[in-house]
């Protein structure tokens, strides 16, 4: 028989979320579309309000009110959950799917014990004793490669660096063997010498465990490492889509091609850096056609009266624009 | 350039309040309660702190819609044979004297004390907030009354009473002052780091003139806030200074007062000599407080918390 | 390393508390001096040791052999010498030592502060979550509007109202006093009211009474405080890891609601207490506040003294004691000194 679904562990399909604002309602999310395998690392990435964020929280349902789905669906382990209730979807956060925020000193709860905090989420999704909840927790803190992580379970959250307190977060994330990370903006808050040493345990992590990982950043070369395909967000929809490598070396959607260029890195010493001119619109700004046509060197009629839709271009990537 | 008052009109303050039904009413009935007090001689059938109106024989007569009410009391009268509604008049006078005087010595103080505190830093900010934390770790309340209480040990019975609307005024006045103080202190250690404070320095000009004129108007939000939430508590403390009998004396009696003396006379019936100061009272520090609720929640709503 | 950081940290502890000793010293050294003032000025010991009966003669002797001609300074010393020990001279309206009557009347003031401390909790905690939890409901806006009413309801006229409708109108409660009492050590220095049905029903009207301009303060303080720990990170991150929401909200939410709740309601019973006074007197209640009056009434400068004397260092004591431990908790407190 034909038309067989390729079956894939997370599929998000045609998503829209909007806000309700008194004003109405405000697009945050259009027409996000992916899909993410066992192993598979996929990056989303763009400036802050492109929407990944939203897109990260609205797979576990957590999108902040007045945050809704308006449309489209999306599909994990075979299961449609963005069709289940608040005790559903519990089964599946910090269970089945575990996300870690960008912020460690704000995330862990200042007045609870590490311990505590550990062992209530793997209680809170199995039938399981104390000690042994410990003992799982002991486990993780061991694989994130804490030092001494027997005190560390006693002590609170303010007595621990900012480095050692993401290795816990992510070791929380692995207490029930998720099939899936969300890492939105994981290392943004943390020095610039730790953030490497985080991500490669994330990827090390991501690939002893096979465990899929949605990284959320804004961090072009953190992406380039890290990930295997990456999905380029502006203004609430994607704009290009491929593998990792071709993207980064031959960047189809102008806007692409203005971040990549715009990486200090890929500038000469002497040059000016670059830079695109310009800033991404609010969501209730958004202009007609192409969002990015403003800002666009490229820029034709038809780029302010139609909106480009995500095509096949070369080397494997889908973009969403007119003229290339 | 629009004048003050078309600014004034177009603001989003004027805006705010208009769409607010329960601020506006507040407001109304505060101005007829202002109106009220500022006109009691002229409007009040009688003059309760004249000896020479009162006749003995009137007391204890109930409102005019009650058996045995009259027209001529029509709230009734007291256990002396002053009319409530004058009596309630007047009090409420000398309760909104009290309080505002009480309040305008309590922001005066404060004010240069935590601006001071605030702008100079250093040892005096740190000699002058001990004070303030010392004097705040004391309930005001405790302060008002204590102070009171040697006052009237002090004077004897008959002074205090003659100086009684002064001596309130001071005593409210310097038990609540920190509260003045630490707000001030807290927006002009925001305001210090600013450039107009840097160019003002620059060019020249002495503390104090910097200070006064231009960080205090600017730090000026905040204790407005805190103004109307004092007035109230301050009328409260008059009333239960009074009740505890450290205040207004029986013959020239605040709402406070009269509370206390209308009190026995519940049991025996008379329940108008007491009720009815109270609910006038309630009602006058009910509409200040929404007002400050209000004007709380449109100058910042995260200024102030609780 | 670990072991220096630590050692750091117990100097500033150490430095913290003994200026706060200190400073809690220097004011009791300020009430003491104030309160002897009053004393020394106004009051008149030859009459609360003797009486009124004795000749000028018989009074100009006695006053040289208590030393009331000696200078002031040496007189505050006598004075603080005697405190320490326990002695703050002679209440002439009871006849007996100062702080003996003091300690008598407590009992009574602190019963009532108990009983609308837990009117205050049982009541304030689960309108205050709730209304965080569902502040559209019916019950919560309700709650919210009698709250500005309250705070504006004096404690006195809501007490005055409470015995008109319970005690005057439908006669079931008390109008006064504290009714039956039981000693509780048998040498009748604490009396309560909690043993007996007949005192129970006393300590009604005067602990609702009490709590009335606290309970509308608490609920607001609980709702607003845990409407914004709702909003913080780490409860966004509790509803990340699945937790159920009772776990969410009752556990985390609450804990960290309630910390600066705690510290505010420490604050409050110092208000309360003043609040008591009022309160007493409405009720008749033979408690310190209503034995304050009577002193002040009756110009009993000894008992008047001893107990602003007591009171302030009770409040300076008690302080003290929290502030010290609000700098165990809290680390940013010792260095900066003040909070």
């Amino acid at each position: 028989m034909s038309s067989v679904l390729e079956s894939h562990l997370l599929e998000v399909r045609d998503l829209e979320v909007k806000f309700a604002l008194r004003t109405g309602d405000i697009t945050a999310i259009d027409n996000v579309s992916f899909t993410l395998d066992r192993g598979e690392r996929l990056g989303l990435v763009g400036e802050s309000g492109a929407g990944k964020s939203v897109t990260g929280f609205s797979i576990i349902n957590l999108i902040s009110k007045p945050g809704f789905i308006s449309r489209g669906s999306i599909h994990f382990e075979g299961n449609k959950i963005s069709d289940f209730s608040d005790t559903q979807m519990r089964t599946i956060r910090g269970n089945r799917i575990a996300m870690i925020f960008q912020d460690p000193m704000m995330t862990l709860n200042p007045v609870f014990t590490i311990g505590y905090q550990m062992i209530e989420t793997l209680q809170a999704h199995q039938n399981i004793s104390k000690e042994k909840a410990r003992a799982i927790a002991l486990e993780k803190l061991k694989k994130v490669q804490i030092p001494s992580p027997e005190e560390r379970l006693d002590q609170y959250p303010h007595e621990l660096s900012g480095g050692m307190r993401q290795r816990i977060i992510i070791a929380i994330s692995l207490l029930a063997d998720p099939a899936i990370i969300i890492a939105d903006e994981p290392t943004t808050a943390l020095d610039v010498t730790i953030q490497a040493e985080i991500m490669d345990l994330l990827q090390e992590l991501c690939e002893i465990e096979n465990m899929g990982l949605i990284l959320i950043t804004h961090d072009l070369g953190v992406v380039a490492q890290v990930t295997e395909k990456i999905a380029v967000m502006y203004a609430g929809k994607i704009i290009e889509f491929g593998p990792t490598d071709q993207v980064v070396a031959n960047p189809t959607h102008p806007y692409t091609i203005g971040l990549i260029g715009s990486i200090p890195g890929s500038t000469l010493p002497g040059e000016e850096l670059r830079q695109i001119p310009g800033m991404m619109p609010t969501l209730t700004n958004i202009p007609p056609g192409c969002a990015f046509n403003p800002r666009c060197e490229l820029r034709e009629t038809i780029c302010t009266r139609e909106t480009p839709l995500l095509e096949k271009k070369q080397n494997g990537i889908m973009a969403a624009c007119h003229m290339k | 350039m629009k004048t003050k008052l078309q600014k004034f009109k177009e603001s989003y303050f004027l805006y705010a309040f208009k769409r607010d039904r329960v601020a506006m009413a507040s407001f109304i009935v505060l101005v007829i309660f202002l109106i009220l007090a500022i006109t009691a001689p002229w409007i009040s059938p009688m003059n309760p702190y004249d000896a020479e109106n009162i006749d003995i024989m009137n007391s204890e007569i109930p409102p005019m819609w009650m058996a045995d009410g009259s027209s001529e009391f029509i709230l009734g009268t007291d256990n002396m044979g002053r009319d409530m509604l004058s009596t309630m008049f007047y009090g409420l006078r000398t309760s909104i004297i009290i309080g505002l005087g009480a309040v305008a010595l309590q922001a005066f103080i404060g004010v240069v004390l935590g601006l001071s505190a605030g702008y100079l830093g250093g040892k005096t900010d740190a000699i002058l907030m001990r004070i303030a934390d010392i004097q705040f770790s004391f309930p005001y309340l405790i302060m008002a009354i204590f102070i009171a209480a040697i006052f009237q040990v002090a004077f004897g019975v008959g002074s205090y009473e003659r100086l009684a609307v002064p001596l309130l005024t001071i005593i409210i006045g310097l038990s609540n002052w920190p509260i003045f103080a630490r707000t001030i202190r807290a927006s002009v250690m925001g305001e210090k780091n600013k450039e107009y404070v840097e160019a003002a320095r620059v060019i020249g000009f002495p503390k104090f003139t910097i200070m006064f004129r231009h960080v205090l108007p600017n730090s000026l939000t905040s204790v407005m806030v805190i103004f109307t939430i004092q007035v109230a508590s301050a009328v409260q403390s008059e009333a239960a200074l009074s009740f505890l009998g450290f205040g207004m004396p029986v013959t020239r009696p605040s709402l406070g007062s009269l509370i206390r003396a209308g009190q026995e006379f519940i049991f025996s019936g008379s329940w108008w000599i007491t009720i009815f100061p109270g609910l006038w009272l309630v009602i006058f520090v009910l509409v200040i407080n929404l007002l400050g609720d209000w004007l709380r929640d449109v100058l910042n709503p995260k200024l102030y918390k609780g | 390393m670990a072991v220096s950081k630590f050692g750091k940290i117990e100097n500033h502890m150490f430095a913290f508390i003994i200026r706060r000793i200190i400073q809690a010293l220097l004011v009791m050294m300020i009430i003491s001096l104030v309160g002897f003032a009053i004393k020394n000025k106004i009051g008149d010991p030859v009459r609360d040791l003797v009486g009124e009966r004795v000749t000028p003669g018989e009074r100009a002797e006695i006053a040289d052999n208590m030393g009331l001609n000696d200078p002031f300074l040496i007189q505050y010393v006598r004075f603080v010498k005697h405190a320490v020990k326990g002695d703050l001279g002679r209440s002439f309206l009871y006849n007996k030592p100062a702080l003996e009557v003091i300690i008598k009347h407590a009992p009574a003031t602190i019963e009532l502060l108990i009983g609308s401390a837990l009117i205050i909790i049982l009541v304030s905690l689960p309108l205050g979550v709730y209304s965080a939890l569902k502040p559209r409901s019916l019950l919560s806006r309700f709650t919210m509007s009698f709250s500005t009413l309250g705070v504006s309801m004096p404690v006195f006229f809501t007490a005055i109202l409470l015995i008109y409708l319970f005690a005057v109108n439908l006669q079931v409660l008390p109008s006064y006093g504290r009714g039956e009492t039981v000693d509780l050590f048998g040498n009748g220095y604490w009396n309560t009211g909690f043993l007996t049905i007949d005192g129970l029903k006393h300590l009604i009207l005067p602990c609702i009474s009490l709590s009335s301009i606290m309970l509308p303060l608490f609920i607001r303080l609980i709702r607003s405080e845990m409407m914004e720990v709702l909003e913080t990170e780490y409860i966004k991150y509790a509803w990340a890891k699945g937790l159920s929401p009772a776990r969410v909200w009752l556990i985390h939410a609450f804990k960290n609601t309630l910390l600066p709740v705690v510290t505010v309601f420490g604050v409050q019973m110092g208000l309360t207490f003043a609040f008591t006074i009022l309160t007493e007197l409405v009720f008749q209640w033979q408690g310190m506040g209503f034995m304050f009056l009577e002193a002040v009434q009756r110009a009993d400068t000894s008992l008047l003294v001893a107990y602003l004397v007591v009171v302030g260092s009770v409040f300076v004591l008690v302080n003290t004691i929290v502030d010290i431990l609000y700098g165990f908790i809290n680390p940013t407190v010792r260095i900066a000194g003040t909070k």
